[in-house]
């Protein structure tokens, strides 16, 4: 069998060629990976010189399924990551915010399980969307969510270490939070919102600001609402304060048996660490 | 009874009460559940060469917002009107996050 | 110097889906052994990993790689790099297979497989890239042809013969997948059974099947695309024969990534499989 059939077709210069051209042998244009990938991420430019079809035909629409490729594999990997945010503004609305966003910032890894890390920002500064205050926030509790899926596994702390410290033991103490704990602080209803858009019967939301705890007992990750207080209080657990200044930190209005209560039951807390 | 030794007490009751339940241990079973998206593979985009050839859907940050989805059904008094909104929430400007 | 060694039971495999997972505990067979993109289970731990070690206590595990950008023009990622080592550490699968593809470029990644000019220069970059792969984890990998849509003027390699230097010189085996050959033949023209004929089918250490859907080009010429999204073409399967009439018994993949459906549906396709390789024994 000829070189050409397994290539598709013979190296040959589409354009009418020059005289010299024939005789000079030419090579044929190489394409960089740069040429490439400009002409891919941009589709107002020409199909780089240098691809073809099988018969030397410029390559034209057959370059558009790498750009198609492209262009809906990390769509599509940002409608799976931020379904409510998706479902609030509609599909049009979202595919186009996603086209720009991932231009502007494509995956820097190739972890697709982290994708999306900068998309509440970058909604945040669309002003198409400016009118939903809350929609990064939204894609922020979303994103909390998948960081908290594929967090690591660590031992649920066993309450009966609780029990038994002495009130001295205990405020120089430090709780230590599972991995895949998230704590997300919003102006706005964002819990309200995220449960209104993905379980149908959920209420309307209330203007209010919510404080939410994400836990994942096991390996499904749970947004809560957290009680007044919670979030300082999590907020000082989570920067290695001791038990006795998250405490302080959390106010006069803090329940303090809720708010363990709702630690132990999620597996929130993976140990604690008290000074000998 | 100090503040410190009421806390202490809360603390002993609470952990208790889960104590005497126990804590869930892992179970295999739950291996089996829900997977968050935004997988690898190595598909090519079904079936057509015209969408990533789109231009309309990456250009220009000005767009009308038309045929939004359930945003629309959500009536939070003001929402659309920071200054509004935060006059309502006065009380719990306190928190609003630094980041 | 490696030097690629089958270890995949010569069996139908299917591309593991997290919604399949109690379907196959209950009822796997014919299916003999999983693969995995190995970037679904670099994170940190969760149900993924949880998944994954309960799996690999039954079933070979083969880890398909499709972030490391082998073609890439750049060095590898050190980082990707660390995170398969971590993987391939933890899980010992019984094989490692990457693309002849790039993905990467500045740090950052387009998650599609793009093509390559097969030229001299490119040819020794791969092999470069290769070798450092089979450097870190210890152990020969399985190299992928790729589904073409276009063609590079400048190259100077024909397929076949490009990948059976690349095991040459590597000492990599080869993971021939048979839908990709035909559609690659189908958009550039050429003869399937020729491209199978020149092809290194010694170091064959995995087949894979998947799924195509039909568009067309500029001319109005079939222009088919690697959708991994339905059932494998007829034409596959018969190309399929062509290559175990030639190969032998190998471990066949069924690769079923868009729509993906229910598991009584992707293990009848495993059953179509095994009728293959139960032809060839005969």
């Amino acid at each position: 069998m000829s070189g050409a059939d397994l290539r598709g077709a013979a190296p040959s210069q589409p354009e009418a060629a020059t005289p010299r051209d024939i005789l000079s042998t030419k090579k044929p244009n190489p394409v960089s990976q740069a040429g490439f990938l400009g002409a891919l991420r941009d589709a107002e430019l020409d199909v780089p010189d240098g691809l073809m079809d099988g018969e030397g035909r410029p390559a034209g629409r057959r370059f558009a399924v790498y750009r198609n490729n492209v262009a809906v594999s990390l769509r599509e990997a940002l409608e799976a990551g931020f379904p409510a945010v998706a479902k609030l503004i509609g599909p049009e609305n979202f595919a186009r915010a996603a086209g720009m966003y991932l231009r502007a910032e494509p995956p820097g890894s190739p972890l697709m399980m982290g994708y999306g890390a900068g998309f509440a920002d970058f909604l945040a500064g669309i002003e198409a969307l400016n009118s939903i205050g809350y929609l990064a926030d939204v894609a922020r509790l979303e994103f909390a969510l998948r960081e908290s899926y594929h967090a690591a596994d660590a031992p649920v702390l066993n309450p009966a270490r609780l029990q038994d410290l002495s009130e001295e033991a205990l405020m120089a103490a430090r709780l230590v939070l599972a991995p895949s704990v998230r704590l997300l602080r919003s102006p706005w209803p964002v819990l309200s919102v995220y449960r209104f858009t993905m379980t149908p019967g959920s209420p309307k939301p209330q203007a209010q600001a919510e404080d939410v705890l994400i836990a994942r007992p096991e390996f499904d990750p749970e947004p809560h609402l957290l009680p007044t207080g919670g979030a300082p209080f999590l907020a000082a657990v989570q920067v290695g304060q001791s038990f006795g200044a998250a405490l302080e930190a959390a106010g006069e209005d803090f329940d303090l048996g809720a708010m363990l209560g709702l630690l132990l039951q999620t597996g929130a807390l993976s140990d604690i660490i008290t000074i000998p | 009874m100090s503040k410190t030794l009421k806390t202490a007490a809360i603390v002993g009751a609470v952990a208790a009460s889960f104590a005497a339940t126990g804590v869930h241990a892992m179970d295999k079973e739950k291996c089996f559940g829900v997977s968050l998206a935004g997988e690898n593979d190595c598909a090519a985009g079904p079936g057509t060469t015209c969408a990533g050839s789109s231009k309309v859907d990456y250009q220009g940050n000005a767009w009308t917002l038309v045929d939004a989805g359930t945003c629309a059904d959500i009536e939070l008094p003001a929402m659309a009107d920071g200054t509004a909104r935060m006059g309502s929430l006065e009380a719990l400007e306190r928190d609003l996050p630094s980041t | 110097m490696y030097d690629f060694e089958p270890n995949l039971p010569p069996l139908p495999g299917v591309g593991y889906k997290p919604q399949h997972y109690r379907d196959i505990l209950e009822e796997a067979a014919p299916v003999g052994w999983l693969e995995v993109h190995a970037e679904n289970y670099m994170g940190a731990g969760g149900r993924p990993l949880a998944q994954m070690r309960a799996l690999s206590e039954r079933f070979p595990i083969s880890v398909h790689g499709v972030g490391l950008s082998i073609g890439g023009a750049g060095r590898l990622d050190p980082e990707h790099l660390a995170r398969l080592k971590h993987l391939v550490g933890w899980l010992n699968p019984a094989s490692f297979s990457e693309h002849l593809a790039w993905s990467t470029h500045d740090s950052h990644f387009f998650n599609d497989l793009l093509p390559l000019p097969y030229t001299d220069a490119t040819l020794a970059r791969i092999c470069d890239h290769i070798d450092e792969v089979q450097d870190v984890l210890q152990r020969p990998m399985l190299l992928e042809n790729p589904s073409s849509y276009l063609a590079f003027a400048e190259s100077t390699w024909e397929e076949p013969a490009f990948l059976r230097e690349i095991a040459r010189r590597t000492g990599c085996g080869l993971l021939l997948d048979v839908n990709n050959v035909f559609v690659s033949a189908v958009n550039l023209g050429f003869s399937p059974q020729n491209y199978i004929d020149a092809y290194d089918l010694d170091r064959v250490g995995e087949i894979h099947l998947g799924g195509h859907d039909e568009d067309e080009d500029d001319h109005g010429a079939p222009l088919l695309i690697d959708s991994h999204g339905r059932e494998v073409a007829d034409p596959v399967w018969a190309l399929l024969d062509y290559v175990l009439e030639r190969s032998g018994p190998k471990p066949i993949l069924i690769e079923w990534d868009t729509d993906v459906p229910d598991w009584p549906v992707l293990r009848e396709e495993a059953v179509r499989a095994d009728r293959a390789l139960a032809g060839v024994l005969v």
